[in-house]
């Protein structure tokens, strides 16, 4: 199996002038270098999907949206494109914006707390391939990673709504464990189904049993049912309406992250918006087929064209993914300018007395129908 | 961190205690610098004690030391989203102590400023509401529409919220030329947006959940403490002061008042109190066509207007219905210039404080709701 590390590992290890025996100091270089991607994936998705949460919103409320910053003297046109260099004038900003802490707040969790929550979807980004072999490391146990490494983000919002000393960012705080402890529940037993039928808990394992039966969407009646569970949690997990308590701008002020601003708020910002990128990967991968291409599959699932490749090879496969990804994107903000949020109590209900039992359910269903017609 | 104020509870190893909490007057969903403090107990609300005052103008004493043509911008700042009301309601009242009479022209202009107003800030409450609830774009399509109406009465008085536009005796201004002719134009539009927003918010399945069966005000309860207007209406009570105590010419009009039904819930849910509101835009619209169809053509708006506005010794309090209910003012005049006493009783100032009777056992998501439900203006509030 290729990935990045690895690649880079052989790479570095080949090199003629790098002594016998430095694999520690090759393994360190390994890691900085790939953290260096991650992190430029990272921020540009952060940039790019809060230019298009603006631009959807604007446009879903009757209005135009940033208008006015362009970037490299190029300001857009009259409609789309306005307003293009918005979202790097906000980074500036926010990077430039004075350092405060409050005078009563927990110093040391007030500053780790922010970090952990970037660390978590910062770690989580080296098993989610993003195409063929296009992973920073391909583990045999990927989904079981991505799903753990995820969820150590809520330690840090915990942090940060205990650290800040406010009643508000401790509300947050603890909806926000609630909320993410209840939803890792679904959103497990959801993956646990297609692991079940595939027999990998390896990302390229999935997508290439899609490749040659057909995407999980399609597999069966309970894995429809399973995607919705799953893209559901997934869109609590996070924090996004309808599900997002934990920030309630009209109860919590700003849940956790009341007392932030600044550099420390951005890199929230930043977490979130890779948070969503990392549903929006896992939901493609796991259930809409990776970067196989739609066209090609379509074709071949229906029995039309055996053994016609159209629009597919590695780097349509990169463009196929980052399509489905973009379109599940689009949806989350299609929720959340749409819909109003749920309480509390009501977001406890959906996880525990229907996506919950209905999870369960599914994984027996659909041993049953593996096992009846598989 | 936590103010041991509430009570202290025992469940054996879990020793739980109540946590009071301040919502305001810095929040994004007090409507204003009202300030609640809340005993909590997790989410659960135990009691809800408004703190009011943070607005306080001194209007009933600065309104001694102005004449009574001087008190008129003063009534716009009270109200600030339904200033033609005020404007309409004390005009009114100085006018009963003088006895006098306005013109046919005045009275319609009147009505019709005063429902546009009504539509205005009902789609206020209406877009707050879906705010409150965590819904953003129902806010903004009201205030689209909300816009259109401030444009009528940018283009009749050139004010866009203080108007300063219904004078005792008369307005300050005629209707531009071609008003009917733009307020048609927006009664057709705004018609089946009222569907639009029904759409978007009131049928939502989520919006039903968050807002059927909460905050439930009784009908006693609210007459009790002295609701009115869509809060009252909401709990089932048919009262309307537009047609129980007619005033200016509002007994010539044919319209239906609206009363919650417990469509979603229970009578006197908080989604009765918003779904009031919808349907009296609608309301609002069957008025203003009549009134825009009978609008008297030619005659002078300011024929009637006094030279000098000094009432003769007496007092008088006149009620008359502004958006958010039963809005009275209570007059004395000493036979000066100036009056004696001005007392407002306004509506917005009972309806909160209904808060803690159905808001508490709630959560402090619903606290939001149940708050966004009275819709409460804190300038009327203070005054």
């Amino acid at each position: 199996m290729t990935s990045f590390v690895d690649s880079l590992t052989e790479l570095l290890s080949s090199l003629t002038w790098v002594p016998e025996g430095a694999a520690g100091i090759v393994f360190v270089t390994v890691s900085v270098l790939v953290a260096i991607p991650v992190f430029l994936f990272m921020t540009v998705n952060a940039l790019v999907a809060v230019y298009m949460e603006r631009k959807v919103s604007a446009f879903m409320q009757d209005r135009l949206g940033p208008m006015e910053v362009g970037i490299f003297g190029f300001k857009g046109g009259k409609r789309f494109w306005g307003g293009i260099g918005q979202t790097i004038a906000d980074a500036v900003k926010l990077i430039g914006k004075e350092d405060t802490i409050p005078a009563e707040a927990d110093r040391a969790l007030f500053i780790i707390g922010p970090f952990i929550l970037f660390g978590a979807a910062f770690a989580t980004f080296i098993g989610v391939p993003i195409g063929y072999g296009l992973v920073i490391s391909n583990f045999n146990i990927g989904i079981f990673f991505v799903t753990a490494v995820s969820s150590i983000g809520v330690i840090g919002v915990i942090l940060a709504g205990w650290g800040s000393n406010n009643k508000w960012s401790l509300y947050g705080a603890m909806r926000s464990a609630a909320q993410i402890i209840s939803y890792e529940l679904p959103v497990g037993m959801s993956l646990l189904l297609v692991v079940m039928v595939v027999g990998s808990l390896q990302f390229n394992d999935i997508v290439m049993w899609q490749e040659q039966h057909r995407w999980f969407l399609f597999h069966s009646p309970f894995t429809v049912l399973a995607f919705l569970i799953f893209f559901a949690s997934g869109v609590a997990e996070v924090n996004r309406t309808p599900f997002d308590i934990p920030e309630a701008e009209s109860e919590l002020v700003a849940g956790y992250m009341t007392e932030y601003s600044g550099f420390r708020w951005s890199i929230f910002f930043l977490s979130e918006y890779a948070n969503m990128a990392i549903v929006a990967l896992m939901t493609a991968i796991v259930f809409l087929g990776g970067w196989l291409s739609p066209v090609g599959g379509l074709f071949r699932t229906i029995g039309l064209a055996e053994g016609w490749y159209y629009l597919e090879g590695p780097w349509w496969g990169v463009f196929w993914i980052s399509f489905k990804a973009i379109l599940l994107i689009f949806t989350m903000m299609w929720f959340r300018w749409t819909w109003p949020r749920l309480r509390p109590d009501q977001l406890m209900y959906v996880a525990w007395k229907v996506f919950i039992p209905f999870a369960l359910g599914n994984i027996f269903f659909v041993g049953i129908w593996e096992l009846l017609l598989g | 961190m936590t103010t041991t104020d509430g009570a202290v509870r025992n469940f054996g190893v879990v020793q739980t205690e109540e946590m009071v909490l301040n919502m305001g007057p810095q929040h994004p969903s007090t409507h204003g610098v009202l300030r609640l403090k809340i005993r909590t107990d997790g989410e659960i609300v135990s009691h809800i004690e408004p703190y009011i005052g943070y607005l306080h103008r001194c209007f009933e004493k600065h309104c001694e030391n102005l004449t009574y043509e001087q008190v008129i911008p003063f009534t716009d700042r009270c109200d600030y989203i339904a200033s033609m009301a005020n404007n309409h309601i004390y005009s009114v009242a100085v006018e009963k102590l003088m006895g006098i009479e306005v013109s046919e022209k005045v009275e319609h202009i009147r009505v019709i400023m005063a429902e546009f107003q009504r539509i205005a800030s009902h789609l206020l409450a209406v877009g707050t509401f879906g705010l409150d609830v965590g819904g953003i774009t129902p806010f903004t399509y009201c205030f689209r529409d909300r816009e259109r109406i401030l444009d009528l009465f940018e283009y009749t008085c050139g004010a866009r919220l203080l108007y300063n536009y219904i004078w005792v005796g008369g307005l300050s201004h005629d209707l531009p030329p071609k008003f009917r002719q733009y307020a048609l134009e927006f009664l057709d539009y705004f018609e089946p947006k009222i569907e639009e927003y029904n759409r978007i918010l009131t049928y939502n399945k989520i919006f039903i959940e968050r807002t059927g069966d909460v905050g439930v005000l009784p009908a006693e309860v609210a007459i009790s403490y002295g609701c009115s207007g869509p809060v009252l209406r909401g709990s089932g009570v048919d009262w309307d002061l537009r047609r129980n105590e007619p005033y200016s010419i509002y007994d010539r009009f044919d319209f239906d008042v609206i009363t919650g039904d417990g469509q979603m819930g229970t009578v006197g849910d908080c989604w009765d109190r918003y779904y009031v509101r919808v349907r009296e835009m609608g309301q609002s619209v069957r008025i203003l066509r009549q009134a825009l169809a009978a609008l008297p053509e030619k005659g002078d708006v300011q024929e009637n207007i006094p030279k000098k506005v000094r009432p003769p010794k007496g007092e008088i309090y006149f009620r008359g219905e502004s958006p958010r209910g039963d809005l009275g003012f209570y007059i004395i005049s000493d036979g000066k210039a100036k009056p004696y006493r001005v007392k407002m009783r306004s509506p917005a100032f009972c309806n909160l404080s209904v808060i803690n009777e159905i808001g508490a056992g709630w959560m402090i998501s619903d606290i939001v709701t149940i708050l966004g439900s009275l819709d409460i203006v804190l300038g009327e509030i203070d005054r």
